[in-house]
């Protein structure tokens, strides 16, 4: 039985009908067609699919869509600040940390938030905060650059 | 942002600008084949043997769904030839009597519920009676059970240079080994998937997650018995490749096209990963002896290697695959007399594939192995002896290929050691293991090296009989628009086309657009593989660009030096003089370049790519496990177009090389790869990959001979890391534990059993 269910995604309200086993990377992107968000396993092992829920990193893959009501959702979609860049997407697209961009959602968002909680990462912890996001492309080091200079950029606005 | 309207007077060549294809991948917005909105859409599934051989008797669909409401799809439905065309047609687009791997597809299944057709798929059952099935290499070429063809042998060739027997019947030195390598997963993170539409009336079109469409295009033309015309192929963003979807693309591609020319709906057929890590393509497993015969100094005099690679069940691409590892058996060094023997033999396994390298990893871990062998025997530093055997220019190498190439290999070799201060570190960690035994601390250090070279481009007439094509055509508005099939797969293949195209025509960036492919809109420049892109195709581009820059100003519309509001004014008035302003260039072998196929004898490659590479190693004798701790790749390979996307390719191959010698283990059982899942089939992560010191060098080779092939002097680089950092880690890890490790993938558990053996 469908059941209605309304998630905040990237401060935007949306209600959907869905069925209440759904998960929320189905969710936002069949129902939501937020597609941004990719999909590598459905199992929790690639990282390919993570979100903020009130800005910690989540696998969508693995959490209820009923779970996330009432919860802020961030997506790749909404990161950028109207027309401009964040600067992490900014610095990934600048550093080549996005070579098929397919593990690059999923590594934004765990990279903000990242950097939300600690705006000044030494290289071993933002290696450690992105063990759990898969990319077969880049070997991670023009990732590891990229988040750094976003970092920096981040840092020198706050001032 | 408004560019100032100027003659780019600088070259765009060598600068990294920032990606054309970056916005879209950062923002989300890059639309790959899951991600394509198709309304009234039906999930397709794929009904499998399990069983490795045996031949099927019968199909039973047993209750519990709709089944009136299930597009059902078995051999029996396929208008044309029940094949996936490729080099041959011996594979089924699905199985109709004999099965001859656990991956066969037999049944086709859609419904516009996803979960209805899961359960389907489990309610379908399959009679097959079982065969005897052979799963090991070498049994396959002992021939008693017979899998394919008349002897289970793909292809074999041998490659003849010299003397071989006479050489080793008066040598002073003789090394003998064994080497192999295991099957390697592509484990591109996205998943393969195709969406299908397809009808009498219309035709065929299918998007997806691809690398070679007009591979696609022939398949499915062959496959419906239909004209060319009437199959459309057009590739999606997609997630990474790595040969992965080089071949099996067509297989989905089929599958997905039977079904809607059946149920008469547009069909979505995505892989899970579970089915992805079973069905697609794998590195081939191989088995390498080598033999061979020095002097005192470790002078190479006379080389023997029997190289073979387990096929899979059907042809596939194998035969090319076993001619660059072939090729490559004997690497960057110098021997008057060589045998290579190359066979490959079909197993039960499904069939294995492209993967970055094609052959030549598997073949230069062994023989760079072998060199760390022979250099133990004869008590000579592992670097000496591979500085008293490299080629030089104007030597044959084994195909009788004189080199033209003007590399100075003891030159890249000392840039390398200096770069990775390898003396120093060698003798720093020999002190250290020593001390190490002594105080029963358990870390162990190591550094190790490989030097190696990769063909650039398709192997011997490959590009000749391809003859690929670019278009590139302008609009009256002066936007210059690239046409070629060659697919953006992460490498970044958009922006550097997109430099090419400025270099010769000095338009900013915002006037150039590479189109993507399409086969209804793009002309067939060749599949998406053997690190050809920029060198061949771009080739093409330039060469294409520069005919059309011609045009105009034969036209008299254009001058030595313009501004892009002139280029444009130009091209308006051409199309209003009612000209075509498109232009093709092809393909043409550059002169002095002979290859004999039967023989295997002739240039195999019309240049090559140079490297050394140094690896450093902390190995933990408790826990058995292997850490790269540094890793420094230097190489020429030509002149670098975009400095930080070539960088990039170094890195990802280099982090999937460690895979390969470290982690990356299929386990098989019954032909069947018992751990297709990311969780245990472990790829490396962020913790994983070491720091990498990437260096470009092509100061040997700028002004050289092989300069004049890719544009301004490119070279292919995509394939050229896979090849020497297996065999860089694991010479590290020889040096930190004495134990000669000759089969990959080496992980702790192997490991374990190597220093069990050494006791
Ligand atoms: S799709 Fe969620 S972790 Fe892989
Ligand atoms: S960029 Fe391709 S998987 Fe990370």
């Amino acid at each position: 039985m469908k059941q209605p269910i309304s998630l905040i995604v990237n401060g935007e309200r949306y209600d959907t009908l869905c069925q209440p086993n759904l998960t929320l990377l189905e969710v936002l992107r069949e129902n939501l067609q937020l597609t941004g968000t990719k999909h590598g396993c459905e199992l929790g092992e690639c990282g390919a699919c993570a979100v903020l829920l009130d800005g910690e990193p989540v696998l969508s893959c693995l959490v209820l869509a009923m779970e996330c009501a009432g919860q802020q959702i961030t997506t790749v979609e909404g990161l950028a600040r109207g027309a401009e860049l964040h600067p992490l997407q900014a610095a990934f697209a600048d550093h080549g940390a996005a070579q098929c961009g397919y593990c690059t959602p999923g590594i934004l968002l765990t990279a903000k938030a990242l950097l939300e909680r600690n705006p000044c990462p030494s290289r071993s912890e933002v290696r450690e905060a992105l063990s759990g996001n898969l990319c077969r492309c880049t070997g991670y080091l023009q990732i590891l650059d990229a988040v750094d200079a976003a970092a920096q950029v981040l840092r020198e606005e706050q001032r | 942002m408004k560019q100032p309207d100027v003659l780019q007077q600088e070259s765009p060549i060598g600068q990294s600008p920032p990606r054309k294809e970056g916005a879209a991948k950062v923002t989300g917005k890059a639309v790959y084949v899951d991600d394509l909105p198709v309304a009234g859409a039906i999930y397709g599934a794929t009904v499998r043997s399990k069983v490795a051989r045996g031949r099927l008797v019968g199909i039973t669909y047993h209750p519990g769904v709709p089944w009136e409401d299930i597009s059902v799809v078995t051999a029996a439905d396929i208008p044309g030839k029940n094949t996936i065309a490729l080099i041959e047609h011996d594979q089924p687009c699905l199985a109709d009597q004999r099965i001859n791997h656990p991956e066969e597809a037999v049944v086709l299944l859609a419904h516009p519920d996803r979960e209805v057709v899961e359960k389907a798929r489990r309610l379908v059952e399959l009679h097959i009676d079982p065969l005897p099935p052979v799963f090991d290499l070498d049994e396959s070429l002992d021939g008693d059970v017979r899998v394919w063809g008349k002897d289970n042998v793909i292809k074999a060739f041998s490659i003849d240079k010299g003397d071989v027997a006479q050489a080793f019947a008066s040598a002073e030195v003789i090394v003998e080994g064994d080497y192999a390598t295991g099957a390697q997963e592509q484990l591109y993170i996205e998943p393969q998937g195709m969406v299908a539409l397809a009808s009498p009336k219309h035709g065929i079109t299918v998007w997806g997650s691809l690398q070679c469409p007009y591979y696609i295009h022939d398949a499915l033309a062959t496959l419906f018995g239909v004209a060319k015309e009437r199959v459309r192929i057009i590739q999606c963003e997609t997630g990474g490749g790595f040969g992965g979807k080089e071949e099996y693309p067509s297989m989905i591609a089929a599958h997905a096209a039977l079904l809607a020319w059946k149920s008469r709906r547009p069909v979505k057929l995505i892989y899970d990963r579970h089915e992805d890590m079973l069905a697609t393509t794998k590195r081939h497993p191989s088995r390498t002896r080598i033999r061979s015969a020095h002097d005192r100094d470790g002078k190479l005099l006379a080389l023997d290697v029997d190289f073979r690679l387990d096929g899979g069940a059907y042809m596939t691409l194998s035969p090319v695959v076993l001619s660059r590892g072939g090729l490559h058996a004997s690497g960057p060094y110098h021997c008057e007399n060589i045998r290579v023997q190359a066979r490959a033999a079909a197993t039960n396994h499904p069939p294995h594939g492209a993967f970055r390298g094609f052959g030549a990893p598997q073949s230069v871990f062994a023989m760079e192995r072998h060199l760390d062998k022979v250099a133990e025997q004869l008590g000579i530093e592992p670097v000496e002896l591979r500085r008293r055997n490299f080629l030089q220019p104007g030597q044959k190498m084994a195909t009788g290929q004189v080199l033209r190439d003007s590399i100075d290999l003891p030159q890249l070799l000392d840039r390398a050691l200096t770069m990775s201060d390898y003396l120093r570190r060698r003798e720093e960690f020999s002190r250290h293991n020593e001390e190490a035994a002594a105080s029963g601390s358990s870390l162990r250090k190591g550094i190790g090296l490989a030097s190696f070279m990769h063909g650039a481009g398709f192997t011997g007439s490959g590009e000749r009989y391809l003859a690929s094509i670019v278009a590139v055509d302008a609009t009256p508005q002066g936007m210059v628009r690239i046409r070629a099939s060659s697919t953006e797969i992460g490498q970044g293949k958009d922006t550097v086309f997109t430099q090419i195209a400025q270099d010769v025509l000095g338009l900013p960036s915002s006037m150039i657009e590479v189109i993507r492919p399409d086969t209804a809109e793009v002309p067939n420049s060749g599949p998406t593989v053997a690190s050809r892109t920029v060198m061949v195709v771009g080739k093409l581009v330039q060469r294409a660009c520069q005919e059309l820059r011609r045009k105009l100003s034969e036209g008299g519309l254009l001058g030595e030096s313009y501004t892009p509001t002139e280029f444009a004014t130009a091209c308006g008035i051409f199309h209003q003089m009612g000209g075509s302003l498109r232009v093709e260039s092809q393909y043409q072998q550059p002169s002095g370049i002979e290859w004999d196929d039967k023989k295997y004898r002739g240039d195999a490659y019309a240049t090559y790519a140079w490297a050394v590479y140094v690896a450093e190693v902390t190995v933990d004798l408790v826990t058995y496990e292997t850490r790269v701790d540094r890793f420094w790749a230097l190489q020429d390979a030509g002149r670098i177009i975009h400095p930080v996307l070539a960088a990039g390719q170094i890195e990802g191959g280099v982090a999937q090389g460690v895979g390969f010698a470290l982690y990356e283990k299929v386990v098989w059982q019954s032909g069947r790869m018992q751990n297709a899942q990311m969780t245990n089939y472990i790829m490396p992560t962020s913790l994983d990959v070491p720091d990498i010191f990437v260096e470009f060098d092509d100061r040997a080779t700028r002004t050289g001979a092989d300069a004049p092939h890719g544009p301004r002097g490119a070279k292919g680089i995509g394939e050229l890391p896979l090849d020497g950092s297996a065999p860089a880690v694991i010479s590290a890890v020889h040096h930190a534990t004495g134990l000669m490790i000759s089969a990959i993938p080496m992980t702790p558990e192997d490991l374990l059993q190597a220093l069990e053996t050494a006791r």
